[in-house]
């Protein structure tokens, strides 16, 4: 290695030419490849992750999207005072009582003058009313009973198109299909063509998707998910009130005030089986406990709320004990050693320094809570819902459904506008999501600055 | 000879199955800076623990015996033991400063003890703990700062001056000195020295010099047992047990 004569060089060069670091030795080479060989299998297991999930929300943005827009109608209704207002005299009592079935004919009618205005004639068409959603009459009655005066005049009215219209916009719906379909006729999409051409027919942002209640099989392109959203809003509100209490009190108490014996290693080893039993189980235990026993309403997002907060007690208890756990031992001592009391030691500084933990837990736990649909299903909550329910603390008894259940709920449903709307509130249901982690990440920021 | 202020008689712990303190008894007299000696594992810790009832905490923990300060048993049922331990302050051997400002780590122990009854009367007290526990002059400009922030001689000079903030009167120092460097060492062997002439200090040492150099009684324990104790300058000059004399001539480790 060396061809300096000098007998220490050497001696050093001999000593060291078996041992030299610039040449790796089998041991540290075959440690080094199975080191390579694992890092390309994490990156494997990520990479894997990672296109499963782009996948996902490619496929959900991608059949969910089109649901926020909807094809709208704008015509000019006139409103009759002779059917509208028989009394005339612009009572809005009085005119309630013409019923809904009363303004049928003048979405017809208004249709009908709207295509002689513009000289529009389509060989073989009838009824062009049908390119207007079934729900038009209903609008019309309540911007009426809203606006008396405007009776006997003529109003300009964004209407829906129907949902056949819609989806021939969106690509499910095409001439041929059209042939062979009882709903809508290829003569009925030429005319939605013209009236596109016209500017009568346009693609807009859909605020009533999320706004608007559910709708049935003859009007899907007015379903919504209002009542959806704020059952689950209700019901989070329920299970953040009553589990996070609940669930902090019983782990603070298990972790630092029980003593170890049988009982609570008993009590520990039933929160754990807790946490792995199915969420069905609970919905039937609602079902006995809440509906039969407790004579609760079904429906109701305080049944929900209350077999969610069973479900979610578990997973709040575990995560919150392990980051109680997790403050080391030696912050309690120093509390307890300046003459702190128990209490005072979890309360001044186990406590905060848990926070953040806790606060991942709760909101892992109420995400879970959010998506949970089985138990639901079982109380109820799957029922057909248009009434809005009241503010709390009423509405907490009113019938609502939940995100997750209007999801199964619509996608059991024929028309393909249904299967359209299904993917659309999925991607509200994980913005909701997406919005509760990003509040955790936010709060537990700010917790952590204070060290 | 000064009065007694802490005496165990007859104190045996068990850890579990583990006896880690052998029937030991002993006199603790007020005024005094008494250091505990000993081969590590031996149950110094342990024993400090008792005089506190620290050891309360450890569920496997075990403690037979009577300890008594000031003539009153401090494992009595009526005892409560938070009032104990603001009597008897502990220094741990680990530095544990809360996560908090270095500031409200020292105020925390007046603040639930209510020893200060406006802001001013904290922040003095605050500031004369500090400066006893010889770390004034590092902190006095970032007293918001976190205390775990500082390096670990600092945080156990925090520590200290937590110790010291509520005015206790006895303060067990478990190591106090083991992360220091030799100026905060003799600092805080300073402020030992003068907190002799109020309270009753109990210290843990690995170190010989430093017992002899604080202390004037020393007690000598091995594998739980309490071979040896009297008055320090006996200890190191004239052991009476072998054991004794083979440890501080550095023959058992
Ligand atoms: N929390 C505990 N649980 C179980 N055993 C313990 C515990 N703390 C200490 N022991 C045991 O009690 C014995 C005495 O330990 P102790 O900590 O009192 O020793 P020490 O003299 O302070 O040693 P060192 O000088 O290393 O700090 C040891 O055998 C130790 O294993
Ligand atoms: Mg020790």
């Amino acid at each position: 290695m060396t061809d300096m004569p000098d007998d220490r060089g050497a001696g050093r060069s001999a000593a060291t030419s078996t041992a030299s670091i610039m040449r790796p030795d089998a041991r540290t080479k075959s440690r080094n490849a199975a080191e390579k060989r694992f890092r390309a299998y994490g990156l494997g297991a990520i990479v894997i992750g990672i296109l499963a999930l782009v996948f996902l929300l490619a496929s959900i943005l991608y059949r969910g999207l089109p649901a926020f827009t909807q094809t709208y109608i704008s015509i000019d209704v006139a409103l009759p005072a002779e059917t509208l207002d028989p009394e005339g005299n612009r009572d809005p009592a009085e005119m309630a009582k013409v019923i809904t079935f009363g303004y049928a004919g003048l979405v017809d009618d208004a249709m009908q003058s709207a295509l002689e205005a513009r000289g529009i004639e389509v060989e073989g068409l009838n009824d062009p009313g049908v390119l207007i959603s079934k729900q038009a009459p209903a609008q019309i009655r309540d911007w009426v009973l809203s606006n008396p005066e405007a009776v006997g005049g003529t109003e300009r009215f964004d209407f829906l198109a129907t949902s056949r219209i819609d989806q021939y916009y969106k690509g499910a719906v095409t001439m041929e299909s059209a042939a062979r379909d009882s709903q809508i006729s290829p003569e009925q999409l030429q005319l939605a063509d013209i009236l596109k051409d016209e500017g009568m027919l346009t693609r807009k942002f859909n605020w009533s998707f999320v706004t608007a209640p559910d709708a049935s099989d003859q009007r899907p392109e007015a379903a919504g998910l209002g009542v959806a959203i704020l059952g689950s809003a209700y019901m989070m509100l329920i299970v953040l009130g009553l589990a996070l209490p609940i669930g902090v009190a019983a782990s603070i108490y298990l972790e630092e005030f029980a003593p170890t014996n049988r009982w609570t290693d008993i009590i520990e080893v039933n929160i754990s089986n807790l946490a792995a039993v199915p969420s069905i189980v609970f919905g039937i235990l609602g079902l006995a406990i809440f509906i039969n026993f407790g004579g609760l309403p079904q429906s109701a997002p305080i049944v929900g709320g209350l077999v969610l907060t069973l479900m979610t007690l578990p997973t709040i208890i575990i995560s919150t004990r392990a980051s109680l756990k997790s403050v080391p031992p030696s912050i309690r001592d120093a509390a307890l050693g300046v003459g702190a009391s128990k209490m005072q030691a979890v309360f001044h500084h186990v406590l905060p320094l848990a926070g953040p933990g806790i606060l991942t837990g709760t909101i892992i736990g109420l995400a879970q809570a959010l998506g949970e649909t089985a138990p639901l299903l079982l109380i109820g909550m799957v029922a057909f819902v248009t009434e809005y329910p009241d503010a709390p603390p009423e509405g907490f008894f009113d019938p609502a459904t939940a995100l997750p259940v209007q999801v199964y709920n619509w996608t059991q449903r024929a028309d393909p506008a249904f299967a359209e709307r299904a993917s659309g509130a999925i991607i509200v249901l994980l913005v909701f999501l997406a919005i509760m982690n990003i509040t955790a990440i936010v709060l537990r920021r700010k917790f952590e600055r204070r060290w | 000879m000064k009065d007694t202020k802490i005496s165990a008689r007859g104190v045996n712990v068990y850890y579990g199955a583990n006896h880690a303190i052998k029937d030991v008894s002993v006199e603790i007299a007020d005024k005094t800076v008494t250091s505990f000696i000993g081969p590590s594992g031996c149950g110094k810790s342990t024993f400090l623990r008792c005089l506190n009832r620290m050891n309360d905490t450890i569920d496997i923990a075990r403690i037979e015996g009577d300890i008594l300060i000031d003539e009153e048993d401090i494992y009595h049922p009526d005892v409560d033991p938070v009032q104990l331990r603001a009597k008897v302050g502990m220094v741990f051997q680990k530095p544990n400063p809360f996560p908090k400002s270095i500031y409200d780590n020292v105020a925390y122990g007046p603040k639930i003890h209510g020893l200060a009854r406006n802001k001013g009367e904290l922040d003095e007290i605050v500031e004369k703990s500090l400066k006893r526990a010889a770390i004034w002059e590092e902190v006095k400009d970032r007293l918001q700062a976190p205390g775990t922030g500082l390096s670990g001689g600092q945080q156990q000079r925090l520590c200290i001056a937590r110790a010291v903030a509520t005015s206790p009167e006895v303060l067990l120092m478990d190591e106090p000195c083991s992360a220091l460097d030799p100026i905060a060492t003799s600092q805080i062997e300073e402020l030992i020295d003068e907190l002799r002439g109020r309270f009753s200090v109990v210290i843990v040492t690995h170190s010989m010099q430093q017992a002899a150099r604080v202390s004037q009684k020393t007690a000598f324990f091995h594998l739980g047992d309490l071979v040896e104790y009297g008055d320090t300058d006996d200890i190191f000059t004239n052991p009476q047990d072998p054991r004794t004399e083979k440890y501080i001539t550095g023959r058992i480790g």
